[in-house]
């Protein structure tokens, strides 16, 4: 058992790391939908809250609704707006200076 | 593990893998969209997985609790306008942050017999940080919305009080891996993060926004991760690592670009609150003499130049003036002017506040230039227009060592050949630093509703064929 916890301490590690690198390529220019997407992948904690809800635990049932409902919030609605958000940045006409933005061109 | 489980650890690894393909997207503005579809269909596949869970034996609360949230979630996102975006962040962390804190108290309750010593420990920081976060964003969203004081709310031995607060979690918790059945140390643990969550947010100014939204960020992620490791899901530890790292490297940028120590901004930024108001505005308000410019004015300015830079502040978003902005920009294009908007890092109240207001604007998102690439241009350009900025414009950052801002990386502005400033009035402004560029010979003062201002611009430029 004492050794699970040293393995989700290596996902951990690892995810940060990986986190780290693939979030330093966001160009400022996009650092709004970075943050309301996290924020949506983050609503992840949906996955618990369902366990909670879902559990034959009374109280642990009403707090999962709450749960439930606020992560939801969060997943339905931090991918929308950041949608919504993302369908905006748009390029018109493509001027002579435009290699100055170099880092949006990554993919 | 049984067929079913297994299938559910493996929807969870196409999850993550998904979440970071979504995150690699946001890499470049063409490829976004994209990305974020694959991060919705890796939600999916994780929900749909945990549905097949063993431990769920009923639906009817989960049913309920999705229906509730999509339709809040949908609500706000359809109708929330683009300048309230700081606003939904924070809220939405704050409900981020109650979602993760709700699920230890219910875990603590029902199952706290059945865990690890590491287990209960990850528990009871979940709990903390998760009712940390809820009451901070809470309290930022509250200052973004203005029902309570944006101004710093400060007081002698705050700090100890705030770092006594986060110690006696840290002990709680220490006591509860101890005896494990001491509820009330559990909930006083719970009490501990809320009330942090409050002090915290408290003494920092509105100007300091986009640290404590990305920090805050930060925490909902670690929170998220700390559930990972209570439950033993990868899939919340992964998760939750990316959003906490991605907090983590925007509060990072966002130090830099204020000049202010990593320390100083983990700690919630306390004593830089105090900087700006203690500062007496040591150039002196009193007599000293501006150029106050009209529209007219302005505009014949504009007429003459050849090149204009914008560049935009929290001010823009307030007066909503983006379109205005727009509008100008396409004005002074259609004669021939050569027209960039000038971003820097903590415009606004969040990172990139401002871009998505002027792609809200239909700006075309190869004129915005962040502070580095845009710096060396002020030197050759005719005029620059200031829409409700600040402090990224204040040249004592960069001559005046007694100044709470200097240090700070700011636009190049003064080298310009004249520039326009729109201001309301020529009251220094929330952080109570005097700005040296308003008094500059070639500085405009136009004072009034920036929106307003812009469009009589407009209506000048027009006038002036």
């Amino acid at each position: 058992m004492s050794s699970e916890w040293v393995f989700n301490l290596y996902v951990f590690v690892l995810a940060t790391f990986v986190g780290y690198q693939v979030i330093s390529r966001v160009p400022p220019l996009l650092h709004t939908p970075l943050m309301s997407g996290t924020n949506a992948i983050s609503g992840i904690s949906l996955v618990a809250s369902l366990l909670a809800a879902g559990s034959h635990h009374f109280v642990s049932q009403i707090l999962g609704f709450i749960a439930v409902s606020c992560a939801t919030i969060n997943v339905v609605g931090g991918f929308m707006i950041t949608d919504r958000m993302l369908r905006m940045f748009k390029r018109k006409d493509p001027p002579p200076a435009r290699a100055k933005l170099g880092e949006g061109k990554a993919s | 593990m049984t067929p079913t489980m297994l299938v559910v650890s493996l929807s969870y690894l196409v999850a993550a893998v998904l979440f970071i393909l979504c995150l690699r997207g946001l890499s470049s503005p063409e490829g976004a969209r994209r990305g974020l579809f694959l991060g919705e269909l890796g939600m999916l596949i994780a929900v749909i997985g945990t549905l097949l869970h063993k431990d769920i034996i009923r639906y009817d609360w989960i049913i309920a609790g999705v229906v509730v949230g999509s339709g809040i979630g949908v609500a706000i996102s359809a109708t929330i306008p683009m300048t309230k975006m700081p606003e939904r962040i924070a809220l939405s962390h704050s409900f981020g942050g109650l979602a993760t804190a709700l699920v230890g108290v219910a875990e603590y309750l029902r199952e706290s017999d059945g865990l690890t010593y590491f287990q209960i420990a990850a528990l009871g920081l979940e709990t903390f940080l998760g009712f940390l976060t809820f009451t901070g964003s809470i309290m930022a969203f509250g200052k973004l919305q203005g029902f309570i004081s944006g101004a710093p709310v400060t007081w002698k031995g705050q700090n100890f009080l705030n770092i006594g607060l986060f110690i006696a979690a840290v002990l709680g918790i220490g006591v509860l891996v101890y005896d494990r059945e001491l509820h009330q140390v559990f909930f006083a643990i719970a009490g501990t993060g809320l009330a942090l969550g409050v002090m915290a947010v408290l003494p920092i100014g509105g100007a300091d926004m986009p640290v404590v939204i990305s920090l805050l960020n930060s925490y909902a992620g670690l929170a998220a991760c700390a559930t990972g490791f209570a439950l033993g899901s990868q899939i919340l530890i992964i998760s939750g690592a990316l959003d906490g790292s991605s907090g983590l490297l925007l509060s990072l940028l966002m130090s830099k670009a204020m000049n202010r120590s990593f320390a100083n901004i983990l700690f919630g930024a306390f004593g830089t609150a105090l900087a700006p108001g203690a500062a007496s505005p040591q150039l002196g308000k009193g007599g000293r003499s501006y150029n106050e410019a009209t529209v007219e004015d302005a505009g014949a300015v504009l007429k003459a130049s050849q090149t204009v830079i914008f560049i935009p502040g929290y001010g823009m978003a307030v007066s909503q003036a983006q379109h205005a902005v727009r509008d100008l920009a396409a004005s002074l294009e259609r004669r021939g002017v050569e027209v960039k908007y000038a971003i820097h890092p903590v415009a606004g109240r969040m990172p990139g506040h401002m871009n998505v207001l002027l792609a809200e604007a239909n700006v075309s998102y190869d004129k915005l230039f962040d502070l580095d690439d845009i710096n060396d241009d002020f030197a050759r350009t005719d005029a620059v227009i200031v829409v409700g900025a600040n402090d990224v414009v204040n040249p004592a950052a960069k001559k005046d060592p007694s100044s709470p801002i200097y240090g700070m990386p700011v636009f190049n502005v003064e080298q310009s050949r004249s520039v326009i400033v729109l201001k309301r009035s020529m009251n220094p402004g929330f952080s109570g630093v005097e700005n040296e560029l308003f008094f500059q010979p070639n500085t405009m003062m136009v004072l009034g509703d920036a929106k307003k201002t812009l469009l009589a611009m407009i209506s000048e430029l027009k006038e002036g064929h």
